[in-house]
Parts: C-alpha cells; sequence; structure tokens
C-alpha cells in the first residue's frame, strides 16, 4: 500500500480539502472585492481586481478591538496555566485525596452550557461592578478552558517517568522544587497546547463578549464583528476582511503547533 | 470567596504552603538517625503538598463554577426584574418560572428545534467524518497536511463561521443560491423563510462539526491493528466488507465516545445560530439554549428568571447525556 502511493488518492483529498475549505476562501474572496461588486450577480468568483477597502476599515476601526481580545486572550491564558498546572499535579504525581471525584467534576463542569454560565456571571457582575470590564472577561472567559487544562496537564504529567521524580525527592528536594525544577520544564509541550487553546477560546468567545461586554468601551473583536454586522449590512468586505484578521491566531495555531492541535482536539477538548 | 473583585484566587498560597511542607521531609540529621522513622512523616506533609497544589483549583471551581451556577438557581426560583437585580429584593416564586416555562407553547417547539439540531447535525458530522477518517486512514501524498487544513472550521471564531455562512446563504447575492440557479433551481431564502432556517443553521453547524469527528474517529482508526485488515484481505473480502466486519465494529466504543461528547456539545449551542438567525424566522430555529439565551440578552428587555428556568433545564438534560457518557467511558476504561 504504501509503496506505490496512488495519486487518485491525492487528488481525490485535494478536491475534498478544497470543498471543506471552501467557505474560508470565500470569506477571503468576499474580503478582497470592492463595494459596488458585492451584489452582483452571480457573484465573482475570483478577487480579480483586488481591493483592501475592507483592510483599510479594519486597521482604522477595529484596532482597539483587536487589542482588547488580545488582552484578554493572554490574561485567560496565564490564569488558566497558573490554575491547571499545579493542580494537574497534584492530581498525577502527589496522590491528592479526592483527585479522582476532582477529576469527575471537571468533565461535568465542560458539559455546563456557556448560556447558564453566562447568567450567573451576569447576577454576580451587576453587583461587583464587573460588567464591560475586561477582567470580568478574562475570567469568565477562562472558565471554558481550565476543566480541560488541568484534564490535559493530569494525563501528561502522570506519564511522566517516576524514577525521576524519585531520585529529586532522596536528594532532598521538597514538592515545589520538584514542580518546578523537573516536573514543569518535562510538560512544556502540555503547556504549550493549553495555553494555545486556552488564548484561542478566550479569543473567539462570543457568548460570555455580549452578554457580560455589551456596553463596555472596549468590546473584543467578536462583539466588534458582530455589532458590524447589525449595523450596516452593506459593507460585507469590510465584515470579512475584519473576520479575516480575527482568524489570524487560528491559522498561526494550525502552522505552528498543528501536532498540539490534534492532540488537543482528542484529549476531550471540546469546542462551545 | 464572593468578595474579591478582581483577582483570581491567589497563586502566591500555592507557591509558599508547599515551601514550608517540603522542608519537613528534609533531612533530619544526616547519617546520625535511622532513614525508617522518615517513613511516617512522608505521607502527612506529601498529603498537605498536594492540597496546596490543588488549593488554588478548588477555590477557582467554587467561585468561578459552584457559584454562578448557584446564583443560577437562585434566579430561576426568583422573580427577578431589573430593578431587583440592583437592590437585591426579588420575590420568591418557587416553582413557578419552571410551571411558566413548561407550559410555554414554545417549549414544546424549542424541544423539537433541540431534537432535530442535534440529531440531523449529529448523524451528518459523524458519517461524514468517519468517511473522511477512513479516506485518511490509508496514507498517500500530502495526507497529513490535508488532514491538518481540515481542523480549520474548527479552530476559526464562530462569529467568522457565522457571519460567512450568512453571507454565503444570502438571498440575493448569495454564492450558494448562484450556485444552485445554474442547475435551474430558484432562490431559496435561506434564513428568512421559516422553511428554511433550520436546514441553514445545521448545515454550518455540520460543517463546523466534521473536524472533530474526523480528528477522534481518525485517532480510533489508528488502534485497529493492521494485521486484521490483511488477513481479511487474503480471505478476499472487499473494501465494504472489510469495512463493516471490522472497522464499524471495532470502532464501536470510539464511535460512542464521539457521538454522546457531540451531543452534550451540540445541546449547548448557542453562538452559531444566534449570529445566523437570532432563533428566528418565526422561532423556527429556537432552541431550548437559543431561548434562553434570548430571554436573558436577547431583547433589551432581560427576563432572567425564565431565561434561568430554561437554562436550567437544558442543565439537566445535557448532564443526563453527560453521565451516559461517563459511564461509558468508565467501561471502557475497565476492559
Amino acid at each position: 500500500m504504501t509503496a506505490t502511493r496512488p495519486w487518485w488518492k491525492t487528488a481525490v483529498g485535494l478536491v475534498l480539502t478544497a470543498l471543506m475549505l471552501f467557505p474560508v476562501y470565500w470569506m477571503i474572496n468576499v474580503s478582497l472585492t470592492e463595494t459596488k461588486d458585492l451584489r452582483s450577480s452571480p457573484p465573482q468568483l475570483f478577487p480579480l481586481d483586488p481591493t483592501f477597502e475592507g483592510y483599510a476599515a479594519v486597521f482604522g476601526q477595529q484596532l482597539p478591538a483587536l487589542g482588547t481580545s488580545l488582552l484578554i486572550a493572554l490574561g485567560c491564558v496565564l490564569l488558566t496555566v497558573v490554575i491547571a498546572a499545579p493542580a494537574g499535579y497534584a492530581i498525577a504525581l502527589l496522590n491528592l485525596r479526592g483527585g479522582r471525584s476532582l477529576n469527575f467534576l471537571l468533565l461535568v463542569a465542560q458539559m455546563i452550557p456557556g448560556v447558564v454560565m453566562a447568567m450567573g456571571f451576569y447576577a454576580i457582575y451587576v453587583r461587583l461592578g464587573l460588567l464591560n470590564s475586561v477582567w470580568g472577561l478574562i475570567l469568565a472567559d477562562s472558565t471554558i478552558a481550565v476543566p480541560f487544562g488541568v484534564l490535559l496537564f493530569t494525563a501528561f504529567m502522570s506519564g511522566l517517568p517516576k524514577e525521576l521524580l524519585q531520585a529529586a525527592r532522596i536528594d532532598g528536594a521538597g514538592s515545589w522544587r520538584v514542580f518546578t525544577a523537573i516536573v514543569l520544564p518535562m510538560s512544556r509541550n502540555s503547556v504549550l497546547t493549553v495555553s494555545l487553546f486556552a488564548f484561542l477560546w478566550a479569543w473567539s468567545d462570543f457568548i460570555f463578549a455580549s452578554t457580560l461586554s455589551r456596553n463596555a468601551d472596549l468590546i473584543p473583536i467578536t462583539l466588534s464583528i458582530y455589532s458590524y454586522i447589525g449595523n450596516n449590512t452593506t459593507q460585507w468586505n469590510a465584515i470579512m476582511a475584519t473576520a479575516v484578521v480575527a482568524s489570524i491566531p487560528a491559522a498561526i495555531l494550525l502552522v505552528v503547533a498543528q501536532r498540539y492541535v490534534a492532540a488537543g482536539v482528542t484529549a476531550g477538548a471540546v469546542k462551545d | 470567596m464572593t468578595t474579591h473583585s478582581t483577582s483570581a484566587p491567589p497563586a502566591g498560597s500555592a507557591a509558599t504552603a508547599p515551601r514550608s511542607a517540603a522542608q519537613t521531609p528534609g533531612p533530619t540529621g544526616r547519617g546520625t538517625t535511622a532513614p525508617t522513622d522518615r517513613t511516617p512523616r512522608r505521607p502527612t506533609s506529601g498529603r498537605w503538598a498536594a492540597a496546596a497544589f490543588a488549593a488554588p483549583l478548588v477555590a477557582y471551581l467554587l467561585a468561578f463554577y459552584a457559584y454562578p451556577l448557584l446564583r443560577s438557581i437562585d434566579l430561576s426560583l426568583h422573580d427577578y426584574t431589573i430593578r431587583a437585580f440592583v437592590q437585591g429584593d426579588a420575590e420568591f416564586v418557587g416553582f413557578a418560572n419552571y410551571a411558566e416555562v413548561l407550559s410555554s407553547e414554545l417549549f414544546g417547539k424549542a424541544l423539537w428545534n433541540t431534537a432535530v439540531f442535534v440529531i440531523v447535525s449529529l448523524a451528518f458530522q459523524y458519517a461524514i467524518g468517519l468517511a473522511l477518517a477512513v479516506f485518511f486512514r490509508s496514507s498517500f501524498r500530502l495526507s497529513g497536511i490535508l488532514r491538518a487544513l481540515f481542523l480549520v472550521p474548527w479552530l476559526l471564531p464562530l462569529i467568522v463561521s457565522g457571519s460567512t455562512w450568512a453571507w454565503m446563504l444570502n438571498s440575493d447575492n448569495g454564492i450558494v443560491n448562484s450556485f444552485l440557479s445554474a442547475f435551474g433551481i430558484g432562490q431559496i431564502n435561506w434564513l428568512t423563510s421559516p422553511d428554511t432556517a433550520m436546514a441553514a443553521v445545521v448545515i454550518a453547524n455540520i460543517w463546523l462539526g466534521i473536524p472533530f469527528n474526523l480528528v477522534i474517529l481518525y485517532s480510533g482508526l489508528q488502534n485497529i491493528p493492521e494485521d486484521l485488515y490483511e488477513a481479511a484481505s487474503l480471505d478476499g473480502a472487499g473494501a465494504w466488507r472489510k469495512f463493516t466486519s471490522i472497522t464499524f465494529p471495532l470502532l464501536r466504543p470510539v464511535s460512542a465516545i464521539t457521538l454522546l461528547l457531540g451531543l452534550v456539545y451540540t445541546l449547548k449551542v448557542v453562538d452559531i445560530i444566534w449570529i445566523m438567525t437570532a432563533g428566528g424566522p418565526a422561532n423556527s430555529t429556537a432552541t431550548l439554549a437559543i431561548w434562553s439565551y434570548r430571554e436573558a440578552f436577547g431583547t433589551g428587555q432581560p427576563d432572567m428568571s425564565p431565561a434561568a428556568a430554561v437554562g436550567n433545564l437544558l442543565i439537566v438534560i445535557a448532564l443526563v447525556f453527560g453521565f451516559v457518557y461517563l459511564r461509558v467511558q468508565q467501561r471502557q476504561e475497565k476492559s
């Protein structure tokens, strides 16, 4: 089978991939179309004379929103890793009492509908004055990634060679030293995977942004696109240009860390 | 844990405690005492260290999962108006909100819409995902790269996918209708007609779900021993026979997990439907999740109490299937 790699399979694969990615192509195509040609019938299949007016609009109006999303996503990464990595260590390597129940709770936590969490957060934030704040969104968005992060760290750290940890203990290293000097450096890949997903989910979040941050001065990019659609349905090239820019993190992720993405999905990664 | 305003549970608590705990198992008098007296103290200090490392997570779960959930239950048992929100003096009404929701004429419709959305989405996502996984199983030139590209829909922000599909399905200028008209099919008002709006959001959702199914089923296929297929070839089995007698039966556990996970997550879907149709037209795409979201945040007249009641009913449904999933998973770990 491997000796003669059939070319027809590659051809079929290319066609299937092209079909699957057609919406992505279409988004890019529309983003490069001139406003007057958006309504042409039939639509232009190729951006023959590409225009960047859509992208000009993005950089004219959307930079604050992109910055806000970046800030929220980075805050989310930090919070998720700080909470999840030590917990994974405790469950996987320190025989935490109740570790199994904690794992079970984390699985259940991932099944709670986002809309319910959003209502709960809304009720709490109204009282605390955290509505429309970057902090509020960082906290809310992190709830998407933390359970996943703990489960992933636990699974990964369980596989670390026990002899190494025992040797360090015999040398007199305490739990904290073992964690910072051995476990964390060896878990670099899982830290990266968790960070990538935490970033992407916070960056992509719509439910929390649209409920907890509706009247903020600084709104995330997802909400910015949404209000854009609501306000002007003629400027689809600008909307699609914003969408293309908002997809950049996903594209980077795919190019840089494709292996980790697949690993993350199979580790029970979920998309809300 | 209800008063901290902006900071997460302090990581410092984890950073300092283990240090002090870690000093206990240190050498107590190197070379003079027998090492045996260190063993009984080990577990206790280890236990404290474990608890300290897990403490931030436990505090976090209490503050950001348990508490919001309690608030959501509290919302559904009171009659919250906007004024009551601010003053915190909502009237306790017991299960009145649930009764109101269950007797609402939208309830049956939302339940039906949810069932249609979930079942049709899952059936197609799974079937297409499985077909692709089988296709990619035998590696060929570029297969790795193409498989990676299939992840793209799963990675894109939902607002991006939703708005792209909305424009593709636009009645007058959408590429989909333009494509169909080449085959003599007249204009379909995908998102503005109650007859087709559900089909439109389901199509977009199937597209979104294919990567997830493909990746998990593909990794399941990797665990089926190659020699089974070789033996079947020697017995003269064709491709279809191999699929029905080997692939599909042996993939059953992975399939069960994939479908149950997909079910729990499809039940919760808000973004893609809200972005494309906002539950309309005429409630034709109003699932339970959308109904809850709309009551609470979508109308400009927040009606949190019934919204929370709908949301909590959704939790119950999701958890029922969630526990089935966990049971299946446990059984598989045992075998």
